[in-house]
């Protein structure tokens, strides 16, 4: 069941790149531009083991942000939003596990389905891990713009 | 092998003031900082960023706290959508520091740390990949001692068959072993089963040699050391990617040489003669001796000699004494030269992308002891000098008429050329310019059959006619 509004759920489906932010073991914030994948409920996003870094950062500290601040990516819309959340990395089979996010992938990224095909081109780039992010609250910034403040909904309410 | 790797540098080295300089580019900044619920968050705003002065600032955003004392951020994103596709132009930068808010709070100063980034224009998405092998090797390895148990990356059996070996490149052998057969045959002498087993013979030697290669490159660390592999070059790669172990290649090179000695022995006995004895102890020891040690020809520069070697002369006269019984003429040895000079070539341009990281393994091959233009000079004398001698070797009688059809590839053999200068220094512009020089070979080679062919029917039907000039 959706805990998001409705605009930032549009934000996440419009979004061919959105920014992953994790904590490092020192306390840091680590950006990651990434593909947002989002099931109506959960925020999905998939690594491959060659950038597996966030993932270990991830198992450290579970709190993480996606933000989406880029108009370019979200076919011309002005607004922004950044939905922190907690995450976790399903890895129980990085060789395929992933591919059931394929259909949502496929629509952003259609080129992705002619890449697996070739997976033997380049095999270490499809041992992908899951990131799923429960969302726990969003901030919405419906003017793109920083002088205003964002209108916070607090999700992880709304989930509970 | 592991510490290659895990040591290769995965993005060039950015500091600050070059980081702050690829920020100010991008049409928007993100900071981002952890709130004290220990959340990230981010927020799109407009900074002016001073390179020179390794420092941005901006205004503070609206409703949200910008934190001192702490590490903050600032990234920058790019990506340009491609309807149909995905998107292409990837690129971004962090740049991370201390962030001031100043006395009236109109402003917020940050001084940068450290920064980081990645930019496909500069390097590639495919040496990006392989220069992060290291980091998956450490997934896997992490993951196998979470769970008690090896995890390793996947392929299917067939991907995984064919990219160990290296399965297509197999051509090289069966063109010059099936011509020396043919010309044999042309001569009047041809047996079937003998014929066959020269094939699968003569294949299961260039298997061992394709895999000990892996094996051997692997020990000496070329394999590592090369982070512009491509699919004609840079090995197969399965032991980089943790595909297939150290142990099972070794066993699999030994197994492939146990079978073609099996083989060897077996047409020894059918059709034994001292020049195939010759043949096939010379050819396993240019196979075997190409990466492996004390030999190491292609560590000493001498790897295009034993390649034209061992997959022009050795494999055509090879397959050419197996039918005559130990008999040999010029005719095979003449056309066994334009087969090694353009196999030759096969590994000597798949060699360019690979002169960085063989040189600093001490791998000396051409091109890494030589200068572009040479390089470039050497393909094209070498290339010429394969069709002379088809031209000349027709003149003087030697080849059949009909072999002239090789000529045919000189288109190629031209694209090739003129490919090798504007994409000598781009591994993935040259895979293209690689693929149509495999080509040549191949089709060279089988337009020689065909002319064989042309003289094998015709010979059949008007027994009284010659193909050769001056006979």
């Amino acid at each position: 069941m959706s805990t998001l509004p409705t605009a930032v759920e549009e934000l996440l489906d419009a979004a061919l790149v959105g920014e992953l932010t994790v904590v490092d073991a020192t306390g840091r914030p680590v950006t990651y531009p990434l593909i947002p994948l989002y099931d109506g409920e959960k925020i999905y996003l998939t690594s491959s083991t060659l950038f597996s870094r966030k993932l270990e950062h991830i198992k450290g500290n579970a709190k993480v942000a996606l933000s989406i601040t880029d108009p370019i990516a979200v076919g011309g819309r002005p607004d922004r939003a950044t939905i922190q959340g907690d995450a976790r990395v399903i890895e129980e089979d990085p060789h395929g596990g992933w591919e059931r996010l394929l259909p949502i992938w496929e629509k952003k990224e259609p080129s992705i389905v002619s890449f697996l095909k070739a997976r033997v081109a380049l095999p270490l780039f499809f041992e992908r891990s899951l990131i799923e992010i429960t969302p726990r609250r969003a901030l919405y910034w419906a003017d793109g713009e920083a002088a205003t403040a964002p209108v916070v909904s607090d999700a992880g309410k709304a989930a509970a | 092998m592991g510490a290659t790797l895990t040591a290769t540098p995965r993005t060039p080295a950015l500091d600050v003031h070059e980081g702050l300089a690829k920020l100010a580019t991008y049409p928007f900044a993100i900071l981002t900082f952890v709130d004290e619920a220990g959340y990230p968050v981010s927020i799109a705003l407009e900074a002016e960023v001073d390179p020179a002065a390794g420092s941005a600032s901006f205004a503070p955003p609206a409703g949200l706290a910008v934190p001192a004392g702490v590490d903050v951020s600032l990234s920058g994103s790019h990506i340009r959508p491609q309807p149909g596709y995905g998107y292409d132009e990837r690129r971004h930068v962090t740049v991370w520091g201390r962030a001031t808010v100043s006395a009236d709070g109109s402003r917020v100063a940050f001084r940068a740390s450290r920064a980081w980034g990645w930019d496909e224009a500069e390097v590639p998405f495919f040496e990006y990949s392989e220069r992060s092998l290291g980091q998956s090797k450490k997934y896997f390895d992490a993951l196998s001692v979470e769970r008690g148990t090896p995890v390793k990356p996947k392929l299917s059996f067939g991907w995984l068959a064919l990219r160990t070996t290296r399965l297509p490149f197999l051509s090289a052998t069966i063109v010059p072993v099936v011509l020396g057969i043919a010309i044999a045959a042309r001569q009047g002498s041809f047996d079937l089963l003998t014929a066959l087993l020269t094939v699968v013979g003569a294949a299961f030697v260039q298997l061992g040699l394709n895999v000990a290669n892996d094996v051997f490159d692997s020990t000496l660390g070329a394999d590592d050391a090369n982070v512009t592999p491509t699919q004609f070059s840079g090995g197969s790669r399965v032991i980089q990617y943790g595909l297939v172990s150290f142990r099972q290649m070794a066993g699999l090179a030994t197994t492939f040489y146990v079978l073609a000695g099996v083989i060897g022995l077996a047409l020894l006995g059918l059709r034994g003669s001292t020049a195939l004895l010759v043949i096939g102890v010379a050819g396993f020891i240019v196979s075997i001796g190409y990466t492996a040690p004390p030999l190491k020809f292609v560590y000493r520069g001498l790897g295009e000699i034993a390649v034209a070697v061992g997959f022009g002369p050795l494999m055509l006269l090879g397959g050419y004494v197996v039918q005559t019984r130990g008999a040999l003429s010029w005719e095979p040895f003449v056309a066994s030269l334009p087969v090694a000079l353009l196999v030759m070539l096969i590994l000597y341009v798949n060699e360019i992308p690979d002169r960085r990281g063989d040189a600093r393994v001490g791998k000396r091959t051409l091109p890494v002891r030589l200068s572009k233009p040479t390089v470039i000079a050497g393909y094209r004398g070498s290339v010429i000098a394969a069709y002379a001698i088809v031209v000349g070797g027709v003149v003087a009688g030697f080849l059949p008429i009909p072999t002239l059809l090789a000529l045919l590839t000189i288109p190629l053999a031209l694209r090739v050329s003129r490919g090798l200068e504007p994409n000598y220094d781009n591994p993935y512009g040259l895979m293209a310019v690689m693929g149509v020089n495999v080509k040549v070979h191949l089709y060279a080679g089988l337009l020689l059959l065909a002319g064989y062919a042309v003289v094998l029917v015709l010979g059949a039907l008007a027994p009284s006619v010659s193909l050769f000039v001056g006979r």
